[in-house]
C-alpha cells in the first residue's frame, strides 16, 4: 500500500495534461503577443471565469440556473460601491465582493433546494430579476439605469496602475482567474467533488448511500456564487464602472449558451465556450452590425441539431491522425 | 433468538388518505437473519421498505434499529447507522466508474467531515476497499467502465455491492434478481448467498424459488399487515397462504 496507489478508473485530473498547460502558457503568452487585444482578452477571461462558476453547479452538480447573473452583478455592485464608500485597494474589493456574493448564494441556496430542474430555472431567474430591479430603483445607491459611476481603483499592491490600453486589467483578470482555476481543478477531484457528480446522476441514490445531498449542493452553490461574485468583481474593478446589465437575463443566458458550446463537467468548457462566443460576437458585429445576434441564434441552433460531440469528434479525429506518430499521445 | 433485533417496527402504520398500506405492523428482523418477505402486489412491500429507510414518514409506531429509535431520522442517518437498501429498479451513477462509484460508498462511511481539498487518488486505503468490494461480487475486470456502459448483469451486481460498501448491519435487497438473465443468476445469488453473517439481510422478492432457496424465515405480507410468518417449511404448508398467495399467483 505504499507510494502511488492505483488510480486507473478514476476519472477527474490529477497530473496536468499537454493541451491544459499549452492552454494557459496561450493565455499568458497573450500578454506580450496580443498587446492591442487587452481589454477584449480581459473580457473573455471574466466571462470565462463567470462560466467556471456556472459549470460548477451544473456540470458537477446538474444545477440548472437561469439566473447566475444574480451573483455576478451582487459581486460587480459590491465592488464598485466599495471602490466608492471604502477604499479603491482592489485585492480587498475582490475579497469583499467575492464573499458577499458566496453569503447571497448561502441564502438562496435554500430556495434553489426545492423543487428540481425547472423549479429551480424558475426560482434562480426570480432572484436575478428581484436583484435587477432593485438596482434599477435603487438610484440614490447605484445609480440606477444609468449605472454606478465614479469608481475610482488604486493600483494593484500599491504599484501596477490600471492603463487605458488594458494591459494591467488583463494580467489582474488572468491571476485572479489561474488561481480559481487552480482551486476548482483540485475540488472536482475531491472526494467532494465525486460526490456531486453522484448527486448529478442519480440523488436518490446518494441519498440512499448516506450521502447528505442537500448539505453539499448548499456548499457547491455558495462556492460558485463565490466565483461569479469575483467575476462581477473584476469587470467592475477593470472598467471603473458598473452597468446595470451585469445583472441583466441575456447575461445569465449567455454564460449558460457558452457552456452549451465549450461542454460541461471538465471545467474547460467556460473557457473555450468564451472564446468562440465572444470571438463570433466581435467577428460577426464587425461584419454585420444590426443583425449579429441573428447569426449567433443561426449557429448555435446549428450547433445543437448537429450536436457538438459530432463536431468535436471530428476535430479528435483529424487530432489523432496527425499526432498518431507521437509516442503515448492517447492519454484519453 | 437475541434480545436485540438488528431491525424492528412496533405497530408500524402508514395511512394515505382512505388506504391503509402498512395496517399496525409488528415485524422483527433478527441478528443475522437471512429473512423473506414476500406477498402479492399491492400488499405494502415498497411502502414498508420506503418506511424503513426513511424515505416516507409513518402516520403511527415507530422503527427501532439495533435498539435506537430510528423513527425521526432522515435516510442519510439511517445509512450511517448501517441501514442500507438495494433498489428493484438500479439506481446508479451512468457518468461514473464502478471504481468511483464503490470509492464514492466507501469513502462516505468512512469519513466524519468528507474533504474539499485532499485528492481521491491519495486515499489509497479508500480505493483498495472500493476494490475489495468489487472483488467480492466479481466486478474487478470492469472497475474502469463508465457504469452506463455495463451489461445489465454487471449493473446489477454493482447494485448490490453499493449497498455492501456502505458496510451494512441491516441490508434490505429489493427484488435483487429482477430483470437478470437465467445465465447471470447464478453468480448474483451466489454473491447473495455469501454475505457475511454479520449482516442481517430482508429479502424482498417475488420469485419463489430464490425465496426458497436462500430465506430461513419468511414472512408474508397482506394488505399492508403480517399475515403469517415462520420457516420455509411451514410457510410452504400453510393453507392460507396458498390460498392467498401462492394459488393466486397460479391462477394468473
Amino acid at each position: 500500500m505504499f507510494g502511488m496507489p492505483d488510480i486507473k478508473g478514476l476519472q477527474t485530473p490529477q497530473r496536468w495534461r499537454r493541451a491544459e498547460i499549452v492552454f494557459w502558457l496561450i493565455a499568458l503568452a497573450a500578454i506580450w503577443l496580443m498587446p492591442r487585444q487587452h481589454l477584449i482578452l480581459n473580457e473573455i477571461m471574466i466571462t470565462a471565469l463567470f462560466a467556471l462558476s456556472l459549470d460548477l453547479i451544473l456540470g458537477y452538480a446538474g444545477i440548472a440556473s437561469l439566473g447566475h447573473a444574480a451573483f455576478f452583478g451582487f459581486g460587480a455592485y459590491l465592488a464598485g460601491l466599495y471602490a466608492i464608500h471604502v477604499t479603491g485597494e482592489p485585492l480587498s474589493g475582490l475579497a469583499v465582493a467575492a464573499t458577499g456574493s458566496a453569503v447571497l448564494g448561502l441564502t438562496t441556496s435554500l430556495l434553489v433546494l426545492r423543487g428540481v430542474d425547472l423549479a429551480r430555472l424558475m426560482v434562480t431567474l426570480g432572484v436575478a430579476l428581484v436583484l435587477g430591479e432593485i438596482a434599477n430603483k435603487a438610484i440614490w445607491f447605484t445609480g440606477g439605469a444609468d449605472g454606478l459611476q465614479g469608481v475610482m481603483i488604486n493600483p494593484i499592491l500599491g504599484r501596477f496602475d490600471f492603463d487605458l490600453a488594458g494591459k494591467t486589467a488583463y494580467c489582474y483578470s488572468l491571476a485572479a482567474t489561474f488561481l480559481l482555476f487552480l482551486l476548482a481543478r483540485r475540488l472536482v477531484a475531491s472526494p467532494f467533488g465525486l460526490s456531486l457528480r453522484a448527486i448529478r446522476d442519480n440523488p436518490l441514490r446518494a441519498r440512499a448511500m448516506g450521502v447528505p445531498v442537500n448539505r453539499r449542493l448548499i456548499i457547491i452553490y455558495t462556492i460558485a456564487a463565490f466565483y461569479a461574485g469575483a467575476a462581477g468583481a473584476l469587470l467592475a474593478q477593470t472598467t471603473q464602472f458598473v452597468s446595470i446589465d451585469v445583472l441583466a437575463l441575456h447575461r445569465s443566458a449567455d454564460v449558460l449558451l457558452m457552456l452549451v458550446i465549450g461542454g460541461t463537467g471538465y471545467l474547460y468548457g467556460g473557457f473555450i465556450g468564451a472564446v468562440i462566443f465572444k470571438g463570433l460576437q466581435e467577428i460577426l458585429s464587425a461584419w454585420t452590425p444590426q443583425y449579429w445576434t441573428f447569426w449567433i441564434g443561426f449557429i448555435l441552433v446549428v450547433l445543437v441539431m448537429i450536436g457538438r460531440e459530432r463536431i468535436y469528434a471530428r476535430f479528435g479525429e483529424i487530432k489523432s491522425r496527425i499526432i498518431k506518430t507521437a509516442p503515448g499521445g492517447n492519454d484519453r | 433468538m437475541s434480545a436485540v433485533a438488528a431491525l424492528e417496527t412496533r405497530s408500524l402504520k402508514k395511512q394515505f388518505g382512505g388506504l391503509i398500506a402498512t395496517d399496525n405492523l409488528s415485524f422483527r428482523l433478527e441478528q443475522g437473519a437471512r429473512h423473506a418477505l414476500i406477498g402479492p402486489n399491492g400488499a405494502g412491500k415498497t411502502t414498508l421498505v420506503n418506511l424503513m429507510t426513511g424515505v416516507l414518514a409513518p402516520t403511527s409506531g415507530s422503527i427501532v434499529c439495533g435498539g435506537e429509535d430510528i423513527t425521526a431520522l432522515p435516510p442519510e442517518a439511517r445509512v450511517k447507522r448501517g441501514l442500507v437498501r438495494t433498489f428493484q429498479i438500479n439506481q446508479l451513477f451512468g457518468g461514473l466508474t464502478p471504481l468511483e462509484s464503490l470509492s464514492l460508498a466507501v469513502g462516505e462511511h468512512e469519513a466524519r467531515r468528507v474533504s474539499l481539498w485532499r485528492s481521491l487518488r491519495q486515499q489509497g486505503d479508500v480505493l483498495a476497499e472500493a476494490r475489495a468490494v468489487a472483488a467480492r461480487f466479481g466486478l474487478t475486470n470492469v472497475l474502469t467502465e463508465r457504469v452506463s456502459s455495463l451489461p445489465y448483469g454487471k449493473q446489477r451486481l454493482l447494485e448490490i455491492a453499493l449497498a455492501f460498501a456502505c458496510k451494512p448491519s441491516v441490508l434490505l435487497l429489493d427484488e435483487p434478481a429482477a430483470g437478470v438473465s437465467a445465465a447471470e443468476r447464478q453468480e448474483l445469488l451466489g454473491t447473495i448467498a455469501a454475505l457475511p453473517r454479520e449482516v442481517s439481510v430482508l429479502l424482498i422478492e417475488h420469485d419463489m424459488d430464490v425465496v426458497f432457496s436462500y430465506a430461513e424465515r419468511i414472512s408474508v405480507l397482506v394488505n399492508g399487515a403480517l399475515f403469517a410468518e415462520g420457516t420455509p417449511q411451514e410457510i410452504a404448508a400453510d393453507a392460507g397462504v396458498r390460498a392467498v398467495y401462492l394459488g393466486e399467483r397460479h391462477d394468473g
